[in-house]
């Protein structure tokens, strides 16, 4: 089993939803990141999301794009970004990493040589933005060797038939993307959320993560009823970029903002 | 306009009442603008900033056709981040939203639309010449950035293996200082905007800024196909500098009266080099892509001169 797969199992044995929050790896600065997975990790996080940061970050809004610009801007590269798994693990060996991002630096590393790094440091799965899964047949069988799970979006559009072939290419999760638009932009339609998140539940037995567009305890608690764990992303990083410039600020606000999301969810046992 | 026609005319028999697309040195822009004046859809532009700035002609000839000209500012601020650009808008609005593409890159099936509307360039180059001369020309030259006019011009030529194909992209200031948009000649395979090509980019997979005078040529990527044609053989690519464009450009407004475009003017220096070691008898047909009007203000600068 998977840590990502053991983590969710538990979480669900509970009655709990994962916390899922994302940074991006070299924000504000790469010598910060595995601190600040730390954090995260104390603050209640159940797996963390590392984006790793490329030059045109497609399905990204305007809070993303910076924090890319941020960590390449220091020259964040993916491998530096799996060296710092390897230092979270040091000291952190229960909370599963995912690295999210673009597939041109995984190409550019190459496939294998990327999976054997990602798995060695302690990366459990990938979520690739622009690898639709009819594409992957190259990584599929490397992932799944070295029991890194392969994530995937759904959206608001994607149709069942299609659902049903990512679901069969994805192990940990399925992320369920809650608007139609690209991080960080319009608030969510919880309702509406919550219909299409029971449909893709009956279409697959994967958990369901939702993200895109969470950005406060009330929304995540709503989201996280409906949903196997909620992803917190540009709300962390505009925290970030608020106070990139104060590492000991940043710390607390970040945990300030993830805490009463925690608190929140945890209420929703059922 | 051929490849706007074509596509627009899908987005109005898909029912799409809002049209996006992306423009670099505003030649798209322009023709997406006015296919949508024509068939009354909504109409919404992206161009980065900096080519906002240097094709300020074609910007206020979108807006006269009633486009909204959309500067973006992230990236580099030029083609690729209007790009971008776009494919955010487009995921946002999908539901009334038809994204029409100008160059033969971007996902699949965008690269074979393209390039099947841009055909009739080389169809009409091809019966032309057989009508005029009896016979086919020996060589075709077209600038590539995305390569839309190129595969346009070359593709029903493709069986016609006596037919040289020259795909000239911007060299920029010179291939060997990196400041130049030439990923056929000096990039590698890499993954963007949902295509496999040939790209610009650095050791890590982070795509690369590009240089060239011409807006419409500053791509780090190129079309799908021509990565293929490289690939097999089948066409050359080749590059010219920004000072050999622009050398090119004054011959032809010169000698013929023509004033190409800075991107196609890449295209026209290269068959002058070519052309020289040919025999007189011998046929080389140019892609006069686009007109130069847009770029006297970028070609008064470079000589000092304020129109």
């Amino acid at each position: 089993m998977s840590r990502i797969e053991g983590v969710l199992k538990s979480l669900k044995e509970q009655g709990r939803k994962a916390l899922i929050p994302y940074i991006t790896a070299g924000d504000p600065h790469p010598d910060q990141t595995v601190e600040l997975m730390h954090t995260l990790a104390a603050a209640g996080a159940d797996i963390i999301e590392l984006g790793v940061p490329f030059s045109d970050p497609m399905a990204d809004g305007p809070v993303i794009q910076l924090a890319c610009e941020r960590a390449l801007k220091h020259g964040t590269s993916l491998r530096q970004v799996i060296g710092m798994v390897r230092e979270f693990r040091k000291t952190d060996t229960k909370t599963p990493v995912v690295l999210m991002g673009y597939l041109n630096p995984m190409v550019a590393m190459g496939y294998r040589e990327f999976a054997d790094a990602a798995a060695q440091a302690g990366v459990d799965g990938v979520l690739t933005v622009d690898l639709p899964p009819e594409e992957a047949d190259e990584v599929a069988p490397l992932f799944a060797e070295r029991d890194l799970d392969p994530i995937f979006l759904l959206a608001p559009t994607t149709t069942d038939d299609r659902i049903r072939a990512i679901a069969e290419h994805s192990s940990g999760y399925v992320y369920y993307v809650s608007i139609k638009g690209v991080t960080g932009s319009a608030s969510i339609d919880v309702d509406e959320v919550a219909r299409k998140v029971a449909h893709v539940h009956e279409l697959t037995a994967l958990p369901v993560g939702v993200g895109f567009g969470i950005r406060d305890a009330k929304t995540a608690a709503a989201v996280g009823k409906v949903s196997d764990g909620v992803i917190v992303g540009s709300v962390l990083v505009n925290t970030i970029a608020e106070h990139q410039t104060d590492p000991a600020a940043l710390n607390q606000a970040l945990t300030d903002l993830l805490h009463p999301m925690r608190e929140a969810l945890d209420n929703q046992v059922t | 306009m051929n490849n706007t026609i074509g596509q627009a005319l899908l987005a109005a028999f898909l029912g799409k009442k809002r049209i996006i697309a992306e423009t670099g040195a505003g030649q798209h822009g322009v023709a997406t603008a006015t296919v949508c004046a024509r068939l009354g859809l909504e109409c919404h532009v992206f161009m980065g900033a900096s080519d906002v700035k240097r094709q300020s002609l074609n910007v206020f000839r979108m807006k006269l056709l009633g486009a909204t000209v959309h500067a973006v500012e992230s990236g580099t601020k030029t083609l690729k981040d209007a790009m971008n650009d776009a494919m955010r808008d487009w995921v946002a609005n999908v539901d009334d939203t038809f994204y029409i593409i100008g160059t033969v890159a971007g996902p699949h099936p965008y690269p074979l639309l393209v390039r099947d509307f841009q055909s009739v360039i080389g169809r009409e180059t091809r019966r032309q010449c057989l009508e005029k001369t009896g016979k086919l020309p020996d060589a075709l030259v077209a600038c590539v950035g995305g390569g839309s006019n190129a595969i346009g011009m070359f593709y029903p030529f493709l069986s016609d293996e006596s037919v040289e194909l020259y795909g000239v992209e911007a060299g920029g200031l010179g291939i060997e200082t990196g400041q130049h948009a030439a990923p056929l000649c000096a990039g590698r395979p890499g993954v963007l905007h949902g295509n496999r090509t040939y790209l610009m980019e650095d050791e890590n997979g982070q795509i690369a800024g590009t240089h060239s005078v011409s807006a419409g040529l500053d791509y780090p990527g190129v079309g799908p196909e021509h990565s293929w044609l490289k690939d097999i053989g089948r066409a050359n690519y080749v590059s010219v500098t920004d000072d050999e464009a622009l050398a090119g450009f004054r011959t032809l407004t010169r000698v013929e009266g023509i004033m190409p475009a800075l991107e196609t003017s890449h295209a026209v220096a290269y068959a002058q080099k070519l052309a020289a070691g040919m025999d007189k008898d011998q046929i080389v047909v140019i892609n006069i892509s686009g007109r130069g009007d847009k770029d006297i203000h970028t070609v008064a600068e470079l000589d000092g001169i304020e129109i």
